[in-house]
Order: structure tokens, then sequence, then C-alpha cells
């Protein structure tokens, strides 16, 4: 049994009179992704960071390992404007050295905006630098909330393997907010979908099939997600592009059932 | 007499050196009241200055103390009561700005036997600092830096992003009482120079000025005590040659220096 990294029992959240998450067990290990699906409103945001100590239970058990190192991927960089911030500078303020803070950079694909103006990242450059920040720290635990936000589809893809990549290399746990359902199902070890509740949890596989998440999500997308297998027969790089030699030459031609 | 006697003997001097002392503070505070949008705030707790002035005539306490105290009661209080969303913060701010100041205006008024020059309060009256106002605003200043320089890689990591401070282990509550502390005793020392309705522009304007200019949160807070030198010195200089009065000439300054900045980096960009 691999440790386990946190742990959730019977957790309810409430904020005044609204239960904004109701009864939620779960457990992260080693090595885990787990993805949280749901539709808005559902508590995903307010349940990961339940896990991260940023919001407190109103009753259950939160319990994390102890020494555990966190790096969370916010949904949003949202900065003042009236705060001038380079990403080298944003990077140290990790505490970590330049070299670690490089490396970083580079392994989520955006080493050459180390000079740049955190103003004038892209949604996607973002998104790849509050990963690096995060990834710096060489965390225990990965938590991001919908990390694939302002990404396009493509990259999208791409962003979500690298985050597969990270948890080999730093052996973590990751959990991590989702909408993108197609990419989800094809890249996550196990799926939560949370409306307050849990109203089911599992393998990608079954999971379109449960009942519950048909009636959270409606037949047509279950069903599509039921026909939908995705074999991957090319490489994307992390600005989209087809990595050559690869046997793929711009065409599509993945597998559909 | 020595040379300090001499230049300390001065009113001019003094006035300059405890004004270039305050100017030495408020730029690096200054940048934290723009980022994290506290003009407002800054404002609550220089009107409420006032009301602490007034308590230090009542129960006869030291005026600086009285102010710092006041200062940091009023930031604890604005702190709870916004926790409890009842009211939206500026709302909140709004009450206990004016509250202050006219409570702190009426209090003083019961009391006849004590004579306080109102307009200084409230305007500012560098040149009449004395000797033990310069202790005050040394002491302040090197308290004030060496507790922004200890802090200062939570402080910023919490001002630009709460939550990922948070989960980094910064502790942002004591952190944000540690500023809140900061700003009561440089209001307390920069009422003398600007008074308490002044005071949020000698903060705010030079560090506007300074982030037009600057790369990185240290260049912006190393240009806003520039600025302010420069506000503190034109002020002065203005006010002598043109026998202005000396609080309201300085914030005068700030803002042309401001509006020079920005005028010049517009053209630059065209």
């Amino acid at each position: 049994m691999t440790e386990a990294l946190a742990n959730l029992e019977g957790v309810t959240v409430q904020f005044d009179d609204r239960l904004v998450v109701n009864r939620v067990s779960l457990t992260v290990h080693r090595g885990d992704i787990i993805t949280i699906i749901g539709p808005n409103g559902a508590g995903k945001t307010t349940l990961i960071k339940t896990v991260l100590g940023l919001q407190r239970a109103t009753s259950g058990k939160v319990s994390r390992a102890p020494g555990l190192v966190t790096g969370y991927v916010p949904q949003h960089l949202t900065l003042e404007a009236t705060l001038p911030l380079s990403v080298r500078r944003f990077m140290l303020l990790s505490g970590k050295p330049l070299a670690d803070c490089e490396a970083a950079l580079a392994r989520t694909g955006v080493s050459h905006l180390l000079e740049a103006s955190v103003h004038h990242l892209s949604g996607g450059e973002k998104q790849r630098l509050l990963l690096a920040r995060a990834l710096v720290r060489k965390p225990d635990l990965l938590v991001l909330d919908e990390p694939a936000q302002g990404v396009d589809i493509n990259g999208q893809a791409a962003l979500y393997e690298l985050i597969r990549e990270l948890r080999d290399e730093l052996h973590c746990g990751v959990i991590m907010i989702s909408h993108d359902l197609h990419l989800v199902m094809a890249a996550t070890d196990k799926v939560i979908c949370l409306n307050q509740h849990v109203c089911c949890s599992g393998y990608p596989a079954d999971i379109s099939h449960d009942p519950a998440f048909i009636e959270t999500f409606g037949h047509q997308v279950a069903e599509s997600l039921a026909v939908y297998h995705h074999h991957h027969n090319h490489q994307h790089n992390l600005h989209g592009d087809v990595v050559a030699g690869t046997g793929h030459q711009g065409a599509c031609n993945h597998e559909h059932h | 007499m020595s040379i300090i006697d001499a230049v300390l003997g001065d009113f001019f001097w003094r006035a300059l050196i405890g004004g270039l002392g305050v100017a030495l503070v408020a730029g690096p505070l200054g940048c934290f009241v723009v980022w994290r949008r506290l003009a407002y705030f800054g404002d609550t707790l220089a009107h409420s200055a006032l009301l602490g002035i007034a308590l230090s005539f009542l129960i006869s306490v030291p005026l600086n103390l009285a102010v710092i105290i006041t200062c940091v009661v009023i930031a604890l209080a604005l702190v709870l009561l916004s926790r409890t969303r009842a009211l939206s913060t500026d709302t909140l701010l709004g009450i206990l700005a004016h509250s202050a100041l006219a409570i702190g205006l009426v209090t003083l008024s019961f009391m006849p036997e004590v004579r306080v020059d109102l307009t200084g309060l409230l305007f500012g009256d560098l040149l009449a600092m004395s000797r033990q106002d310069l202790l005050w605003i040394y002491g302040g200043a090197a308290v004030v830096l060496t507790l922004l320089a200890v802090l200062w890689r939570g402080l910023l990591m919490s001002t630009i992003h709460e939550e990922l401070a948070r989960v980094e282990g910064v502790p942002v509550e004591r952190l944000r009482l540690a500023l809140m502390l900061m700003f009561s005793l440089v209001i307390a020392v920069a009422m003398k120079i600007v008074g308490v309705l002044l005071i949020t522009a000698l903060l705010v304007i030079p560090a506007a000025t300074a982030r037009r200019l600057a790369k990185n949160p240290e260049h912006m807070m190393a240009l806003a005590v520039v600025f302010g030198f420069i506000a503190v010195a034109g002020g002065l200089s203005m006010s002598w040659y043109l026998d202005s009065p000396a609080g309201p000439s300085v914030v005068v300054t700030a803002f042309l220096s401001f509006l020079l900045v920005y005028g010049a980096a517009r053209k630059n960009s065209h």
C-alpha cells in the first residue's frame, strides 16, 4: 500500500445556511491522479481548498501526512497591475535557488519567459508558470484547480500529459479539478464526480456507465464518453505542435469506436 | 558649536531632515498601500489619529504613543468587522474614517484648556519640527524598515497571491497585523509632516509615480523613496520662496512629479 498523503473523512463545509460540500470522504495516495468533475457550484474548489487547509471543514476529519509539501496551482493568477513583477522574481519568491527555478520553467516549457513581465503572459503561459511555481517546491501533493483554463485544445492534451509525467518524476499525488471530460477520462486514474456529495467515483471506463453520472451530466455526455477511447498515435509538444517523427503528419486518425 | 548643532538648530534643516526621514518609510509602505488597495484604509487610520490625539490629552499619555495605539485598535476593529460581512468594506471604512475624525474634533472642543493647533494637526506643521520629533521619526523609520526587511518575502508573497502564500506556509494573518502596526507607526510620525488629512497622499502618490518606471517590486520601493525625497525637498523650497503652507506644498510637489513622469512616459510610448 502506498503512503496516504491526505485524507478526508465525512467532511462537510457549510457557508451560512448553504451546504457546499456534503460528507465527502477521499484519500490521496502517492502516485494517484484523482480528478474531480462536477457541474458549476458543485463545491469542487471548496473541496480542494479543504484538502489544502485553506478552507476549514464545518465537520468531519481532515488529515495530512506530517511534513507534507503541497504545490498549488490556483484557478487564476490575478495580479494587481500596480505590482511590477517578472517571471524570474516570481519564481525566486519560492525561496529556491535560480537554477532550480530555471529547471522548473524548462520542465513546463516556458523557460524563454524568464525575464518577461508576469503581466504580459497569455492565459496558457500563466498556467505553465503557476505549474512551474508549484513544481519548484518538489511537492508530495500537487493540487490543481482547472489547470487547462485558457489553454487551447491541443495544449490541453499536452498539459494533462505533462501532469502525468510529473506525477511519475516526482512520485507525488495529484488532485485536480477539470471540466474537460474527454481529456480527463483519458488521462486520469480515478474520477470523483461531485455535486455537493460524491455522486459517484471510480475508474474512468466504469464511471461513464454509472447511473449517477448519467443523471448529473445527461445521456448525451455519458454516451459520447462511453464510445470515446482515445488512442494516442502521435505526440504534441507543449506548444501544441505535433512532434515530428512519430508517424503522424497532421491528419487526425484517432480511433473512434 | 558643532556642525550637528548648527544644522539641528535651524528650523528649516530640521524640517528637511524630518521630512526625508518620513519619505524613507512612506515610500515602501506606500507601495503596499497601492498594491493591496489600501488607500481608503490608510485614510481611515490617519483620520483616527486625531481621535488618538484627543485621547492623549484626556488621559495624558505621550501623543505619538496614543496615536499608534488608537490606529492599531481601529485597524483591528476594521479587520474584525469586515469578517462579519454585514457591510461592504468601503462602507465600513467610510463610517469609521469620518466618525473617528468627528469624534476627535468634538472631544478636542470639550477641552478648552488644551490649546492645540488644529490646522497643524489636519494639514501638518513641518516647520515646527522639534528635535524630539526627529528622534520619533528616525526611531520609527528604523523599526519599520527593519520589520520590512525581515518580513519581506512573506509580505510580498501574500500580496501577490494570498492563498498561494498560505499553502506555502506563509503566516498571512500575522503579516497582515505586522503591516497594520507599521502603518500605525508611519501615520503617527508622518502626521507631523502633512497632517492627518494628507497622509495618504504622501503614501500613495510617490508609490504610484514609481510604478510607471519600475521593473520589479524592490525597484518600485526605491523609486518611491526618491520621489518622496523630491516631494519633501521641493515642497519645503516652495514653502520657503512662496510662503505657502509646507504640508500641502509637499503634496503639490508630489502631484507635480506624478504628472511629469506619467506625461513623459506617455510621450515616449507614442
